[in-house]
């Protein structure tokens, strides 16, 4: 064994009590071993490494335990001691590549800063070792890119230098934090390759910090789940993918959403984790858990060896859970497809670039270049692309947020491009939007009564006076309970702020709500009661969904029409069922090949995409994908292609079909 | 008892409605818990609280010297009532003889002789050159020699005194707040020991003061005999209103040219920035004094404006709070601007902005509310800076009028006796330690007051 860690526990200091974030955890991890800790936010997965790697912040303690790598205790050395461990045997990889690198010192003076602490190297020697570092992470050019600035890498190069800083010490354990979380999916397959790929050519320990099953299912070796700050299940991956043991566990896969879920409401786990001052004394899920026995309440469940290498702390002892029905959304309403409630066309959205003293223009973004697409009542188009394809800028210029630049929008024949003032306030009833971010999208200053009442009252949509009652309707429908009005937002988690910003989309009765990544910041089990929510709403109001995400597990479970978008343009668009199941474009193959699937037979057939989205700013000439393309031809280079009918429902933009 | 009028100076007014508005807003945060929170978070800050007690001591003592009166002159009975020329304030009133005892010229603090040999004529001796014996200070001893043990015996009186009336004022609080032990170890939800320990310095150090000063000039006295614990009271005044009347002239001004050019950008964005810009960039001492020299030119020339020198003194006092206002709201200006340049991209407004919500109605609602607490930081922080800026524009000359007593027209005048032998040091260590201890207190505050509303930690 060669990283044990017994018994940590680690807190922060609140006034004069100290709240323990992590209670008593052990796990090991050997030689060439990939260990993955699983579990929602606020679990305690990143104060576990910070306090390996002894680097918590001011307010943590490291309150008992021990942590052994290679029989020498971390916790007792001296601070000038462990700095010669860090980055030397052990390294790690933070989550945000944008803030884990210094924007003003170049990439090279960040490896060479390893290099010279730890293995002494400097001037030619230590150069070319950086070189060969970044030709091992697979950064093109690197003698160019060892004199460039952060800035001047995208997202997936800053991660891959990251990567390099981390190797450069040859540590025995990489800690990599949520190393995929902020990157696309294509981005986020290559990172995971090149993992995978050094730490098989160099047999390091690998501490895998992560929320998604997917990418637990590609890269770990074994897995512990992790829930209010205790480890809770720790099984191989054939035992964790096969027999999920804890309620919990079993849970989180029930809480996916997944195609053939379509139509059912998903398994949720009711409640939130419990905050660090308020502990209960028994197991700590028994709120929450299905499974919930009286002694669950009472006493803090034993570790307990199901089968050899799966243990799990858990007083019940089935197997899996009855499986247990869920209901159908039976009311799958008759959708009439051929009127159509919201019509686009050759939308365009240009961002003018401008410079100098007197603010010429000197160029475009082209963000949104020649959008068109149509949605009918009740139905939802899932709007897919990676981040940056322009699939928000969409969003809120059918909003008339952003003024588009050219191109039609017309919403049950009536033409929204140009309207202004008081017409366009009367459209805007029948348009709204839920954005990304809940903690953002609800004013800190304002109670929720106030919020919701906002449109209400600026768009007339009640009469005077039934304003409150409409406002208790609304959190009824969404699920928040009645005295949620005199509240603040603050006091609110995630998903129950997602819940406000839906009911506050709802208050005006719109007959389209466009969905920005509405579920993207929250965790899986809340996730699935917010698409539930939406599922739910839809089936008894009939308002339809223009749903902007990059999560095909979403739009599998959700959608009814699907158009793929790549730098500004559609590229293809269909039925959810064709352009899921029968993928044309060659990018959508790539983004649904590269999607981490939470399974053990995932993976194969993997289609490797290489390079990043280029800047919108100038894209390529001909067709935008075809630098990225593994069937690009000649004719993709020169022209951009037509669009092409595969069906009557499913079109593609590409010269290989046509 | 005498008759007098109440006079109301266009600076006790602003004052006054400052204090009734600072009330007003109180009201208002008690009403809103976010900002209530902010604040006990302050109000449990020891800096914070000991050095806001600070700051009310002075508060005190300049409210009470903005209410003023005319004292009725003595006049035969039937005629209409003439009202003495010099305006008094209820401060005036209340230290009395401090006012009124005034020495020849210098006098140490504590001394019993002026600082200036006179030539005496002597009955018997002919003349004779002696420091001659004061007129006030000290006068009631009849050997100068038994100074020590007077004050010495009065000190410990006022000292016994404060003693057993602060231990009263600890034991309600105690009473009222769960103990001695708690209050003692800082436990309570209001920072009600550091008050304590601030008020009881205050006291120990301010009592005994005024219990000698009817007796002795404990700072001593200027140029001109007046005592200079009487100059300093007057000054506090002073200071507060270029701290507080200017922030009150610049902040509307800030704030809607802040908001308006963040939230509009475009043209209005460009204006408001060119016009901060450009204002920023002349120098302010020379764009003030030029400012101040044309008022004073059109206030000497309406001499019939005024019916007392203290209106005319106030008049310019009040016109340097507008020309330093005017010059000094570009900085948070800039800030605002800023802060709601990154507002107006927030998910909430957009949402606002979706429900088709007016643009001021957004301005009022989401955007000033989430920008109080910079505008709070700022008046707090920009409170310390104006009265600094005060002293030195006296000092230089194009400040307060030379009849309004300030710290900086105290400093400049006790400045060209610096280079006399032996020196004269009392006048200007006092003005500086009390303005030190009013910006310091000040700043300490402002800091209490920043790291409360930092929405890191809310």
């Amino acid at each position: 064994m060669m990283l044990e860690v017994t018994d940590l526990r680690l807190g922060f200091a609140a006034g004069r009590r100290t709240l323990l974030a992590v209670d008593g955890i052990s796990f090991t991890i050997s030689r060439g071993e990939t260990f993955a800790l699983l579990g929602e936010s606020g679990c305690g997965k990143s104060a576990t490494a910070q306090g390996l790697m002894r680097l918590l912040p001011a307010a943590g303690r490291i309150v008992g335990g021990s942590v052994s790598l290679d029989g020498e205790d971390l916790l007792a050395l001296a601070e000038a001691d462990m700095r010669g461990w860090r980055g030397r045997r052990m390294a790690m990889i933070f989550q945000e590549p944008a803030t884990s690198l210094n924007p003003v010192l170049t990439v090279g003076r960040q490896i060479g800063e390893v290099l010279e602490r730890h293995l002494g190297l400097a001037g030619a020697a230590a150069r070319e070792r950086m070189l060969d570092l970044l030709r091992q992470v697979g950064i093109a050019d690197p003698e160019r890119r060892l004199d460039e600035y952060p800035f001047q890498l995208s997202g997936g190069m800053k991660q891959r230098v990251m990567i390099a800083i981390a190797l450069a010490g040859e540590p025995e354990l990489l800690i990599a934090d949520e190393p995929t979380t902020a990157l696309d999916v294509t981005v986020q397959a290559q990172i995971l390759d090149l993992l995978a790929k050094l730490q098989v050519d160099r047999g390091m320990g690998m501490l895998l910090i992560t929320h998604d099953l997917g990418v637990v299912a590609r890269m770990a070796h074994r897995i512990g789940v992790m829930y209010a700050g205790e480890l809770v299940e720790v099984a191989s991956r054939e035992d964790f993918f096969t027999t999920p043991r804890h309620p919990y566990t079993q849970a989180l896969f029930a809480a996916l959403p997944e195609v053939s879920r379509r139509g059912t409401v998903l398994t949720t786990i009711p409640g939130q984790v419990p905050s660090l001052a308020a502990m209960p004394a028994g197991c700590r899920f028994a709120e929450r858990c299905p499974q919930v026995m009286p002694v669950c309440r009472e006493r803090s469940p034993e570790w307990r060896e199901a089968t050899p290498g799966h243990a799990v702390r858990c007083h019940w002892q089935g197997t899996t859970a009855a499986a247990e029905k869920s209901p159908d959304f039976t009311v799958d309403r008759k959708i009439s497809e051929k009127s159509e409630l919201l019509t686009v066309s050759d939308l365009k959205v240009h961002f003018p670039i401008r410079k100098g003293i007197l603010q010429r223009t000197v160029g475009h973004v082209f963000a949104v270049d020649g959008v068109s697409l149509t949605i009918s009542p009740g139905r939802t188009l899932a709007l897919v692309g990676e981040s940056g394809c322009g699939k928000t800028t969409v969003g809120k210029a059918l909003l008339q947020l952003i003024p588009p630049t050219s191109g039609s929008v017309r919403l049950a024949g009536e033409e929204l491009v140009g309207l202004r003032g008081r017409r366009l306030r009367a459209v805007r009833r029948h348009l709204q939007m839920i954005f990304q971010d809940p903690f953002a999208s609800l004013n800190p200053r304002l109670r929720i009564g106030e919020i919701i009442a906002e449109g209400i009252g600026a768009l007339a949509a009640a009469p005077a006076g039934q304003a409150p009652a409409a406002v208790r309707a609304l959190l009824q429908q969404v699920g928040l309970p009645d005295d949620a009005v005199d509240r603040y937002p603050h006091e609110f988690s995630g998903g129950q702020r997602q819940r406000i910003a839906i009911a506050r989309a709802l208050a005006v009765q719109p007959e389209l709500l466009v969905c920005d990544e509405p579920t993207s910041a929250l965790d899986v089990s809340v996730q699935a009661q917010i698409l539930n929510l939406l599922k739910q709403l839809q089936a008894e109001l009939g308002v339809a969904y223009l749903f902007i995400t990059h999560n095909f597990a979403v739009v599998e479970y959700l959608a009814h029409d699907v158009a793929v978008m790549y730098l500004g343009r559609i590229v293809e668009q269909g039925r959810a069922e064709e352009v899921l199941e029968n993928p044309r474009h060659p990018y959508t193959q790539a983004l649904l090949s590269a999607v981490p699937v939470p399974r053990l037979d995932g993976g194969e057939g993997r289609i490797r995409l290489g390079g990043e989205t280029p800047s919108p700013a100038s894209p390529p000439t001909g067709c935008h994908f075809h630098p990225r393309c593994p069937k690009a031809t000649a004719v993709c280079r020169e022209r951009y292609p037509e669009r092409t009918a595969v069906s009557a429902t499913h079109a593609v933009n590409c010269h290989w079909v046509a | 008892m005498m008759g007098f009028q109440i006079v109301v100076l266009w600076s006790d007014v602003l004052v006054w409605l400052l204090l009734a508005s600072g009330i007003g807003v109180g009201v208002l945060i008690a009403r809103s818990p976010p900002l209530l929170a902010a604040w006990r978070r302050v109000g449990a800050s020891r800096a914070g609280m000991a050095s806001a007690t600070v700051l009310l001591a002075f508060l005190c003592v300049g409210l009470l010297d903005s209410l003023h009166y005319r004292v009725a002159l003595d006049g035969k009975p039937g005629d209409k009532t003439q009202y003495a020329i010099e305006v008094l304030s209820v401060l005036d009133a209340l230290v009395g003889p401090l006012r009124t005892e005034n020495e020849k010229t210098y006098s140490a603090p504590f001394a019993t002789h002026l600082y200036a040999k006179e030539t005496v004529d002597r009955p018997g001796l002919g003349t004779v050159r002696e420091f001659p014996r004061l007129k006030f200070g000290g006068a009631h001893l009849d050997d100068p020699a038994t100074l020590a043990d007077d004050v010495g015996v009065t000190a410990f009186r006022s000292v016994a005194l404060v003693t057993l009336g602060w231990l009263a004022l600890a034991g309600v609080v105690a009473l009222r707040c769960g103990g001695w032990r708690a209050v003692w170890r800082g436990e309570t939800a209001f920072a009600w020991n550091a008050v304590l320990a601030t008020l009881a310095v205050i006291l120990l150090v301010l009592v005994p003061l005024f219990a000698l000063a009817g007796q002795y000039h404990v700072f001593g006295t200027d140029k001109v005999g007046q005592d200079v614990l009487y100059q300093i009271f007057k000054s506090v005044r002073t200071a507060l209103i270029i701290g507080l009347v200017t922030t009150l002239v610049m902040l509307p001004v800030a704030v809607l040219l802040g908001i308006v050019a963040g939230y509009f950008r475009g043209w209005v964005d460009d204006l408001i920035q060119y016009l901060y810009t450009v204002l920023n960039s002349i120098p302010g001492v020379l764009l003030i004094a030029a400012a101040v020299l044309m008022m004073q030119v059109v206030i000497d020339s309406h001499p019939e404006w005024f019916a007392t020198a203290a209106e005319r003194a106030d008049l310019r006092l009040l016109a340097l709070c507008f020309i330093l206002g005017i010059t000094s709201w570009t900085g948070l200006c800039r800030l605002l601007r800023g802060e709601t340049l990154k507002l107006r991209e927030l998910e909430y407004i957009q949402a606002a902005q979706a429900f088709g919500v007016s643009n001021w109605r957004i301005i009022l609602r989401h955007i000033l509310p989430n920008l109080m607490h910079i505008v709070i930081i700022a008046l707090v922080m920009d409170f310390s800076g104006l009265v600094l800026a005060e002293a030195v524009l006296s000092y230089v000359g194009i400040g307060v009028d030379p009849t309004m007593t300030s710290f900086g027209t105290m400093i400049n005048n006790a400045r060209m006796e610096l280079g006399r032998e032996p020196v004269v040091w009392w006048s200007l260590v006092a003005a500086f330690s009390a303005m030190f201890i009013l910006v310091l207190a000040a700043n300490l505050f402002a800091d209490a007051v920043r790291d409360a509303f930092d929405p890191r930690v809310a």
